[in-house]
């Protein structure tokens, strides 16, 4: 039942810009524990005392892809090192999306597109294609919308700024979707936005300042209809109906 | 061969190594990453008499070299952890664990310690007089040595097991509160809890944490929980378990010769669920190279 601490050793072995301050890192390694996409992993980085929970954009036997942005000094260090690294990383956090719906809707926002990737491909391997909405700042912000678009049933992409698809927010490219349940990640007054727009049941996936990112310190606890839950454990999904919005 | 026993008034522990209060939740989610009957025993996470949601988030901030919490005791209540909380553990951990318990006023610590007392997998009742991240209690009771010997008294009066008083370093002359809590009939002495700080975000210009300051710990509070324990340890007579920033077996052995007879581990067990796992079986290693046969001999 237990681990050895040696499970939790991966090799980077890709780390690439692929839009503005946006990466994406590929680690080798022992990948067991992941068992459903929105799972998160938590990333020793050297220099920092705390770990930084990243989303699984996707994983396999081997492998698990992680899509980040560099926001401040922890993952602008990350952004800066070379394949070849190993890093200790605790993996299958979080309790992760479960699949719902014949025709689901995916919404995501900037940074909380990538844990939508791995829930896009679980979908296709059933043969359900997904209608996804991506929200961005800026056109150079964009990413993974051609990789969406291999599995999905459509992709809509909006900006801020207009400079791509829609000008505004992920909710101003709902009209005339046919949906039967959504999933959704990103900031949280997208997830507010969203919450307001959809009118179907649906999944959230939340962001919290962790302590430990496995259960153990109480540092990222919310209410919830069904009670108080740590978001790195009985989340970071929760359903619609169990929000208190 | 290493000799690895403490003995803390009575209750024989097969090492010193205990993961502290706050940062082992009841001891469930640690036995993913390992076998936790290894531990000398652990500390569950501050209990009060109601249950409590505790602070806003963010709860939690990073530093150099440590951190910052402001849970604010989250907890189920005493009850439920009496009822479903205790029982479990006796499922999983065949030792004596140590019950933190916290309240907002004597009676409350009292109503706590007389629920524990009827509890046979706790050897050890530890009463924070010391948390920083509640209004209107916890520290209170642990800045001014006439309060925390109050507390003492009362929790002493009708406590069935050892009790250890958990002290706050955020205070002019812990010797003096030590003392007073000796005299008040304490059986030992728990310390350091966490240092009172604060970070702020550049971009919004506010505070980071919720409660605006938060509790520091881990290795950058590690001399300064050395300096107390040392102190603390040279002014009483009963035994102290010394915390703050210990990370590896070399720490646990500093530790002890400031003055400690058992250590407990905090922060540490949040970014490496492994290290208490790790320092034990560092022990006996570390304790060749600095020739010592048995880490009670450290505490004369
Ligand atoms: C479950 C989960 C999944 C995530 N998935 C992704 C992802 O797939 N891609 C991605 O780009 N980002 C993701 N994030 C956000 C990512 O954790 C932060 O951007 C990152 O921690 C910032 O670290 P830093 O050192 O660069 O920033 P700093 O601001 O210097 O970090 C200081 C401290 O604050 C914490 N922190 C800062 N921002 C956040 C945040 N938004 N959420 C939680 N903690 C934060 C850091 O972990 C660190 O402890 C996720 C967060 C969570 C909780
Ligand atoms: C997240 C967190 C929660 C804590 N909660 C409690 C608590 O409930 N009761 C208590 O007595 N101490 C609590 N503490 C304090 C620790 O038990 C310990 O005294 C302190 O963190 C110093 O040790 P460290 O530097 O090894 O973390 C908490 C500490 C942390 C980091
Ligand atoms: S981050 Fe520690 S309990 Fe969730």
């Amino acid at each position: 039942m237990a681990k050895n601490h040696g499970d939790d050793f991966f090799t980077l072995t890709e780390n690439k810009l692929i839009a503005k301050n946006t990466y994406r890192a590929v680690f080798e390694g022992n990948t067991k524990d992941l068992i459903a996409p929105g799972q998160f992993v938590n990333l020793k980085i050297d220099g920092f005392y705390l770990r930084r929970p990243i989303s699984v954009a996707d994983y396999d036997g081997q492998t698990m892809t992680l899509i980040y942005k560099a926001v401040g000094r922890g993952t602008e260090k990350l952004a800066q090192t070379t394949p070849g690294k190993v890093f200790d990383i605790l993996t299958g956090l979080g309790n992760g999306y479960t699949l719902r719906g014949g025709k689901p809707l995916l919404i995501g926002g900037g940074a909380g597109i990538p844990p939508l990737y791995g829930l896009a491909k679980k979908f296709a391997k059933k043969g359900i294609k997904a209608v996804v909405v991506m929200g961005f700042g800026s056109k150079d912000e964009i990413f993974y919308a051609d990789e969406f678009r291999l599995l999905s049933h459509e992709v809509r992409i909006t900006t801020a700024d207009g400079s791509v698809g829609t000008k505004g927010f992920v909710t101003d490219a709902f009209e005339e979707i046919d949906y039967d349940y959504f999933y959704t990640c990103g900031p949280e007054p997208m997830l507010r936005a969203v919450y307001a727009a959809t009118n179907t049941e649906g999944q959230f996936s939340f962001e919290e300042r962790m302590g430990c990112g496995f259960g153990g310190c109480m540092g990222c606890s919310c209410k919830t209809i069904t009670g108080n839950r740590r978001i790195c454990t009985e989340g970071p999904v929760i359903e619609k109906k169990d929000l208190i919005w | 061969m290493a000799d690895l026993k403490v003995n803390l008034c009575g209750l024989e522990l097969d090492n010193p190594v205990i993961p502290a209060s706050g940062t082992f939740g009841y001891g469930n989610e640690f036995r993913f990453y390992y076998d936790i009957n290894i531990l000398g025993s652990f500390v569950f996470k501050g209990t009060t008499k109601d249950a409590r949601f505790g602070n806003m988030t963010p709860r939690i901030a990073e530093t150099p070299s440590g951190m910052l919490n402001a849970v604010g005791l989250q907890n189920p209540g005493i009850d439920a952890v009496v009822k479903t909380e205790l029982p479990k553990i006796e499922k999983f951990f065949k030792k004596k664990v140590i019950a933190n318990i916290s309240g907002f006023s004597v009676d409350e610590f009292v109503y706590c310690t007389e629920k524990i007392n009827s509890c046979d997998n706790v050897g050890i009742i530890e009463i924070n007089i010391s948390c920083p991240n509640v209004h209107g209690g916890g520290i209170s009771f642990g800045v001014s040595p006439e309060s925390a010997a109050e507390v003492t008294k009362a929790v002493k009066a009708v406590a069935k097991k050892p009790v250890f008083i958990k002290l706050s370093p955020n205070v002019t002359d812990i010797t003096e509160i030590a003392l007073a809590c000796e005299v008040a009939g304490a059986d030992g002495l728990s310390l350091i809890n966490t240092l009172i700080g604060m970070r702020f975000n550049l971009r919004t210009r506010k505070p980071i944490l919720a409660n605006n300051t938060g509790g520091l710990s881990g290795p950058a509070v590690f001399p300064v929980a050395l300096r107390m324990v040392w102190q603390v340890a040279n002014a009483v007579k009963i035994p102290v378990m010394g915390m703050g920033g210990v990370s590896t077996a070399e720490d646990v052995i500093e530790m002890m010769i400031a003055g400690a007879s058992a250590v407990q581990v905090g922060a540490a067990n949040l970014v490496n669920p492994y290290v208490c796992k790790e320092i034990i079986e560092a022990l006996p290693e570390a304790m060749a190279k600095y020739r010592i046969n048995s880490l009670s001999e450290l505490k004369k």
